[in-house]
């Protein structure tokens, strides 16, 4: 009598969007307190932890990521709004995003660039297939545009997409240690730099750890680096002949 | 009611974008789009509306959980990017490495050079 009742209750818990819904939160929460306990340290990253976390959860309790996906869009569905928003931090620092504005396009130029070619120039010397490498060209935009360029030169789009938020979670634990290295400190430049190597990503962990300056620019540079992306990497692959 | 105020402009801009992109099949995601047209629409108004302030810095103090739901899409690669795990993982720290230094010292460089530049024009 038990059991049964106890299935049909899966069944409409698993089927409904409050589980993953309710299950995102908590495990973000836990990701967050757990990131703070250890002195909150970049190698264990909030949200991947989080996405750690989640991915143990489904696959212990037999949930596909379809069905996961179902409840966790209404979260994933404030991402386009909060995009949007990036335009209000970037507009209190208007004065400065002007006076700056050739360094940064030098800057962008100068890092999509390195961004490509060093990704393309690894993955080739360690053998990658061609459609893991067409994935990887992408990785330092942030997703829906990646996702766009990858099915372009050939690559998988969902697979890049994931290759992005990896190079973001990389780019928050490595971006300090470099920063110290080159004696940055301008919260501006660090910001930029973050929004470049590891797009939204950074631009999060900027606003969360840096201060609304280093995040304003770093979605500054989250956008014009997706912008110029696309335009560029269909050059570069071609260029080199892989395209 | 600020609130929803300010959730329909992040919204109506968001639309536009998206409508824009589409409209003329551009490369370029609605919402990076809504942010151009957002920031335009800011400077022609020259303020923040606090409506619009509430919603949005209320949105992007939690950027970073808006992530977690595409990331857990990761578990749907997880054969390939195991197969090949030697060789992506080096790929994405080096050259994610390269690039952060790269951007960083670029911008560094050009920042000074160019407030010299500035400097000197103010001078003459």
């Amino acid at each position: 009598m038990k059991v049964p009742a106890l299935d049909t209750l899966w069944v409409y818990l698993s089927g409904s969007p409050l589980l993953s819904l309710l299950a995102t939160l908590v495990a973000f929460a836990l990701a967050v307190r757990i990131n703070r306990l250890v002195g909150g340290t970049p190698w264990l990253h909030p949200v991947t932890l989080a996405i750690a976390i989640l991915i143990g959860f489904l696959l212990l309790v037999d949930m596909d990521y379809p069905s996961y996906f179902e409840g966790a869009q209404f979260i994933h569905f404030l991402l386009g709004p909060a995009t949007v928003a990036l335009a209000i931090p970037l507009y209190d620092h208007r004065e400065r995003v002007r006076r700056l504005l050739w360094p940064l396009v030098v800057a962008c130029v100068a890092g999509i660039f390195t961004a490509v070619t060093s990704t393309l120039g690894i993955a080739i010397l360690l053998g990658v297939s061609q459609e893991t490498l067409m994935s990887l060209a992408p990785r330092s935009v942030t997703s829906p545009i990646a996702m766009g360029i990858a099915e372009q030169i050939g690559g998988i789009p969902s697979l890049a997409a994931g290759l992005v938020l990896l190079t973001g979670s990389i780019g928050c634990a490595l971006g300090p240690g470099i920063f110290r290295l080159l004696g940055i400190r301008d919260p501006a430049v660090q910001g930029f730099t973050m929004g470049l190597a590891a797009h939204g990503f950074g631009t999060a962990h900027c606003f969360a750890r840096l201060g609304a300056v280093a995040g304003a620019f770093s979605g500054l540079s989250m956008g014009l680096t997706g912008l110029l992306t696309a335009f560029l990497l269909p050059l570069i692959t071609g260029l080199l002949g892989l395209g | 009611m600020p609130l929803v105020m300010g959730m329909s402009m992040l919204l109506a801009c968001q639309m536009l974008g998206e409508l824009v992109a589409r409209g003329l099949s551009l490369p370029v995601p609605g919402p990076v789009l809504g942010m151009v047209i957002l920031l335009v629409g800011l400077l022609v108004r020259g303020g923040v509306p606090d409506s619009l302030r509430l919603a949005g810095e209320g949105l992007l103090r939690y950027l970073t959980l808006l992530f977690v739901p595409a990331g857990v899409g990761l578990m749907v690669h997880g054969a390939l990017i195991g197969e090949e795990l030697l060789a992506i993982v080096p790929t994405l720290v080096g050259s994610t490495a390269l690039t952060l230094a790269v951007t960083a010292w670029v911008l560094a460089r050009m920042q000074r050079r160019f407030g010299v530049e500035r400097h000197e024009r103010g001078d003459q």
